[in-house]
């Protein structure tokens, strides 16, 4: 690929970013609510009696949280902090800073997203070119209808179910959380186990899900090539199925797919984030909806700006991976 | 009529979406009459009821009629996913068919933001949205809300459709005879593209519908409104499962995945008469 | 020289709600071991079909439903999946339409010789591999720097050379061509053309050449076949065809053909060729027939020898 085309696209990711900080700075503003003071006033109310002095408080914290500064300066300033990675103080949290509890919480959606977003993509794609190919065992086709119905749900939903299923009537897998009440991460194997135990329920719910979406569109994918002339060609070449099969069909059929995944990270990660709700899951979803309950106003910025900043990265990672893959893109006549 | 029969047969999918969309309705119809929806609101009866002859769905801890609930909530729900659902593909339809038409940097603005905007998860800018405005959302502002995004994929697949029908012969000849540019996208573009623009609204209702039932999942929908979403946030609050309470999650997520499944049926159905290849061969 | 192809009484139909569609109708011809055939024909006559047939890559909703093809003394049909996957290529190859995209667009040149290669049990060394392959694209008049290549990297007549040169690979004793030049302009044209003459000659294999060019047939084949409506109308050797045609249809094509010497209106063939699934009773061509007689409507003629190497379909030739 040109280094023309591959600084445009880092450009485009920069935009992105500072676009997602901008909108991440405005639109609260635009509501007029002043979070110190509406935090204050909430904590006040629920210590239960009027509490003099609010306003000198909230001029304090506005000063410490910078709150106070004309609204110019208050954007660059944020706009530099940002790019240091400095999202403020976590407002319910005081004095925990956002970034300490973002970073906290991102490794398990990492783990989460990455492991179950792999898996569906892989078993998806092979299940649905095996489906489209007339010589693939018969049984596959049975797969289609419960996979079909699967896909057209959203995640926590199939969550739920599972939940109701394999934790509540019959006690197979925790309910709830990352990992079992009282005890403390450690890298021993007991632990681990139990992580992928209490991961198990979450991560079936997007892969179940997930599955039948790639594989659907993959066998459309086969549908359409296997009509090409090149496989037809194949054929009078007299090569071996299996040989068709993978570097004529499946080769060609996995392009517009691997598009297709750059484009559903961000539903997947939507998806995900009410996963996490639903199972108490300790990731970057459970983060937000804490943070949206307690009207942490940072935090959801924050957990926000990273989000958009990581999955801008995860498409700009693909895009550029993607002329790897087919040679008609990486090629430019000189 | 009787060639319409005959497609309806082999076009199964849109049979079976179309049918459990219109028993959906039905039930909110017939259940207008049959239950009290003022029972929709909090306090209303009895708290914590498992399913009997008397509260056919059980009742929740804040003492709502879980079947009114269903009953009240499920239009407003698809209200919400219709609203945004045509609010987005007009407003996509337009823009697409402008940026296809008349290429150059119209185009390339148009193209530019809908791809940005597609990057980002939606979710989270709607949450970003709805933390922003003040005193809670409406269902009508939360339809506006989900339809400020909802306009970015339709604008993309449109534009694709349009422009690919666009290179094709008919247009050209259309052209050369001498017709303006909106009548050629009215009377030559348009009725081509009715069968994937139906596909794209079903859709992006379906999408809408995911959307805003996230938002109130996550506990930023209208919090008096006895809508589907705010049911499960309102489960989900009150740790239901784990206290055994299983008619209050299993109503909504019934009446929701009859939803998808529904749409999901009806759009495959509407992909295969804008398709024609899909069509089952003989 | 003794018949290397015998194709006899072959019949293909398509599946259809309206009912089948006989796309070959009881087709018959033989071909001799290093001869070069035409099949000539409208779109929609069949002949692609038919060049299918004999490869026996004919797909549902198409079936072949008679008849025998019989390579080298092997009778095609009582082959098995596999017995026919190895023949393709080494016994009979094709060399495909539209070099447009005949290709696999994300595989290299060489890596498209070599994997027919190896899936048919040819063991070679890389060096030994790339040697062959270069003699094999030089047979062609392509540079050997073309293994190398992508199909997007190469012109139209490139990429309908590369496929000779994967059709050669084998050394068949059939190839098939598939209208190889007809998205090519007449320079390119003559140049595939003569390669595929080359070709034929130092293989000595025999080609049928599938077309509706019939300037190009004349130019190039020994015999020629005319197709109409899914039936084999006339069979004979090129100069009696163009000179004497005894079909009717013949008799249109020939006359229809402009020439640097005639004077006045050119001659067209008036009317459409008839939907394969909709045909006329009796003989096909009798609607737009100049001889057309009642016996024509009712009763579909014979193929019948009319000549030494001459066959047609006509009650009157």
């Amino acid at each position: 690929m040109q280094f023309r085309d591959i600084l445009k696209r880092c450009g485009v990711f920069v935009v992105i970013i500072w676009l997602a900080a901008s909108l991440n700075f405005f639109l609260p503003k635009l509501s007029g609510q002043d979070p110190v003071r509406t935090k204050l006033l909430q904590q006040a109310q629920m210590g239960g009696y009027v509490q003099q002095g609010i306003d000198e408080m909230v001029k304090i914290y506005e000063v410490r949280f910078g709150l106070d500064r004309p609204l110019w300066q208050q954007y660059l300033s944020y706009i530099g902090d940002v790019v240091r990675g400095d999202f403020n103080f976590s407002i319910a949290n005081y004095p925990r800073t956002v970034a300490d509890m973002i970073a906290e919480s991102i490794p398990w959606t990492i783990a989460l997203l990455g492991v179950t977003t792999l898996l569906s993509f892989l078993i998806g794609t092979i299940l649905g070119a095996l489906l489209a190919w007339p010589r693939a065992p018969r049984w596959m086709a049975w797969l289609m209808p419960p996979l079909w119905a699967l896909h057209a749900i959203p995640f926590f939903l199939l969550g739920l179910i599972l939940m109701y299923l394999l934790a509540f009537q019959v006690p197979l897998l925790p309910i709830f959380g990352g990992y079992s009440m009282g005890v403390t991460p450690s890298l021993t194997f007991t632990f681990v186990l139990d992580v992928i135990r209490h991961a198990t329920l979450p991560a079936l719910s997007i892969i179940l899900v997930a599955v039948g979406g790639w594989a659907l569109s993959m066998r459309g994918m086969m549908v359409t090539t296997m009509g090409e002339d090149y496989v037809l060609f194949a054929e009078g070449k007299g090569l071996r199925s299996l040989t068709i099969f993978s570097r004529y069909c499946l080769r060609n059929a996995i392009l517009p797919q691997i598009t297709a995944l750059a484009l559903a990270l961000g539903q997947i990660l939507s998806g995900a984030v009410l996963v996490e709700v639903i199972f108490g899951y300790p990731g970057i979803g459970t983060l937000l909806f804490q943070a949206i309950r307690e009207n942490d106003h940072f935090l959801i910025q924050g957990i926000v700006f990273t989000v958009i900043v990581s999955l801008g990265l995860a498409t700009l990672i693909l895009d550029l991976f993607y002329p790897l893959l087919d040679p008609r893109i990486s090629y430019r006549r000189t | 009529m009787r060639a319409f029969y005959r497609y309806l047969g082999r076009n199964v999918s849109l049979v079976v979406g179309a049918g459990l969309l219109l028993f959906l309705i039905a039930f909110v119809v017939i259940g207008h009459f049959v239950v009290d929806v003022e029972d929709a609101r909090a306090l209303s009866v009895r708290p914590l009821q498992p399913p009997s002859w008397r509260y056919p769905f059980g009742t929740d801890r804040q003492g709502r009629d879980l079947l009114a609930v269903m009953v009240a909530g499920t239009p407003m729900t698809l209200r919400i996913g219709f609203i945004a659902g045509i609010l987005g593909v007009g407003i996509g339809t337009v823009l697409a068919f402008v940026a296809a038409y008349y290429r150059g940097w119209v185009d390339t603005i148009i193209r530019g933001i809908a791809d940005i905007g597609l990057t980002v998860p939606g979710l989270l800018v709607l949450i970003i949205i709805a933390v922003g405005i003040r005193g809670g959302l409406s269902v009508n502002q939360m339809a506006l809300v989900v339809a400020s995004l909802a306009w970015l994929h339709p604008t993309r697949t449109i534009r694709a459709q349009v422009l690919s029908l666009r290179e094709r012969g008919y247009v050209e000849i259309a052209r050369m005879s001498g017709m303006s540019g909106p009548a050629i996208i009215f009377f030559e573009l348009m009725p081509n593209l009715l069968p994937y623009l139906a596909a794209t609204l079903v859709n992006a209702v379906s999408s809408a519908i995911l959307a805003s039932i996230g938002l109130e999942v996550l506990g930023l929908g209208p919090i008096d409104a006895p809508t589907l979403g705010m049911t499960l946030y309102w489960v989900n609050f009150n740790a239901a499962m784990i206290n055994g309470w299983w008619w209050w999650w299993m109503a909504p997520t019934v009446i929701i995945v009859l939803v998808f499944l529904g749409l999901f049926f009806v759009t495959v159905g509407l992909d295969e008469i804008a398709n024609p290849r899909l069509r089952k061969s003989a | 020289m003794s018949a290397i192809l015998e194709v006899d009484g072959l019949r293909v139909e398509f599946e259809h709600p309206l009912g089948a569609v006989k796309a070959v109708d009881d087709v018959s011809f033989s071909l001799l071991a290093n001869e070069r055939l035409g099949l000539a024909g409208e779109s929609g006559s069949g002949k692609s079909t038919m060049a299918l047939a004999i490869l026996r890559m004919i797909k549902p909703p198409g079936r072949i439903v008679g008849g025998r093809v019989v390579l080298d003394g092997v009778e095609l049909s009582a082959l098995d999946h596999e017995g026919m996957r190895k023949l393709r290529l080494a016994g009979i190859a094709m060399v495909p339409q539209g070099s447009m995209n005949s290709l696999n667009p994300v595989m290299r040149i060489k890596a498209q010789i070599a994997d027919a290669l190896a899936d048919h049990g040819v063991r070679l060394s890389a060096a030994d591999l790339d040697t062959r392959i270069a003699a094999l694209l030089r047979t062609v008049g392509l540079r050997p720097e073309v293994a190398s290549l992508y199909p997007h990297e190469l012109s139209g007549g490139m990429k309908q050379r590369a496929c000779i040169a994967i059709a050669i690979c084998l050394r068949p004793k059939v190839i098939i061509a598939d209208e190889p030049t007809s998205a090519l302009d007449v320079v390119v044209q003559r140049q595939v053309m003569e390669t595929l003459a080359r070709v034929q000659r130092e293989l000595a294999c025999a080609i049928i050449l599938v077309g509706h060019d019939m300037g190009l047939m004349a130019q190039f084949v020994d015999r020629l076949g005319v197709m109409y409506a899914g039936r084999l109308v006339e069979v004979a050797p090129i100069g009696e065809i163009i000179t004497r045609p005894r079909h009717p249809y013949t008799k249109a094509l020939i006359s229809s053909l402009p020439s640097l010497e005639a004077r006045g209106t050119m001659q067209g063939l008036p009317g459409l060729a008839p939907l394969l699934r909709d045909l006329p009773p009796g003989c096909a061509f009798h609607p737009r027939c100049t001889q057309a007689e009642d016996r024509c409507r009712s009763e579909k003629p014979a193929v019948r020898a009319v000549g030494p190497g001459q066959q047609a379909a006509c009650h009157f030739a």
